[in-house]
């Protein structure tokens, strides 16, 4: 084992302990900290597999913004979640053997595939071109139709975020 | 020299125990933090196809890291959209919990 497999090993088993956490503490609070750790983590396997710029791109988006973004709207929705019992719907079980079975599903239809037991090989240094991406994303031979339409459906999400949270005094009591 | 497989069955896990938040906890909060981590497993199996596909062309290779784009892009504009439900919901019935949200039961 060499150093860049003890790294992925120790990001993996780090992101999915606290990705379990995640979805099992009490305290919604706690919750969303595991989480922030859980986001580090998939940064540190994006830099095992050579994608410097989607690991920079998930600390500042995921990390920066939706963790924050996250922590905020537990706070305000903070009715004492501690003392009203069980986080968790009566249906677990069930819930839980659907993600088992599909682990199952998933790991063996992948193990089926002969790709499956490929050695990623580190790549030389221009395969991680950002200039391509950049070129790709606003190219009319690439991708500038779905770049357009998502800054179109971020743009609407934002205004929607705001039209729906904001306090309208008059309607308050409904 | 990481083998492909252990991207791969590190993201299955990743998403099942998302699939598995999303499923069984009450707040509606942490079911949006499931969610996430869905998102997140797509967003390392999309990079891990990504590198395999550049190593077996041995040529550059954007379309992967275009697609990542967009499932970034869409995770931020989901949870902005998600979160402002919550919270005007919460404003009305004083509840996180999706459970007592029956405003729609018969």
């Amino acid at each position: 084992m060499n150093g860049l497999q003890a790294v992925f090993l120790l990001a993996a088993l780090v992101s999915l302990f606290s990705a379990a956490m995640v979805v099992s503490a009490r305290r919604m609070m706690h919750a969303a900290l595991w989480l922030v750790l859980t986001l580090m983590g998939v940064a540190v396997i994006f830099v095992t597999l050579q994608s410097s710029f989607f690991a920079v791109v998930q600390i500042l988006v995921y990390v920066g913004a939706i963790a924050i973004l996250i922590i905020f709207s537990v706070m305000l929705t903070r009715r004492v979640m501690e003392d009203h019992g069980d986080q968790i719907l009566p249906g677990w079980r069930g819930a839980a053997l659907v993600v088992v079975l599909l682990f199952a599903v998933l790991v063996g239809f992948l193990a089926l595939w002969q790709g499956f037991t490929a050695l990623l090989v580190e790549l030389p240094p221009e395969a991680d071109n950002l200039l391509e991406l950049g070129k790709a994303l606003v190219s009319p031979q690439g991708y500038v139709l779905p770049f357009e339409l998502a800054s179109v459906l971020l743009v609407a999400a934002l205004i929607g975020a705001i039209t729906i949270a904001v306090d309208r005094k008059e309607e308050r009591g409904g | 020299m990481i083998p492909l497989a252990w991207y791969l069955v590190f993201s299955a896990a990743l998403f099942c125990i998302g699939l598995f938040g999303a499923l069984a906890r009450k707040n509606a909060v942490a079911i949006l933090m499931g969610i996430e981590l869905m998102l997140n497993a797509v967003n390392v199996n999309l990079i891990a196809f990504w590198h395999y596909h550049a190593q077996v062309r041995s040529a550059p290779y954007v379309h992967g890291l275009a697609f990542t784009t967009m499932v970034f892009v869409v995770a931020a504009a989901e949870v902005a959209v998600g979160l402002a439900l919550i919270i005007s919901a919460y404003r009305r019935r004083q509840t996180p919990v999706v459970d007592e949200l029956t405003l729609l039961k018969g």
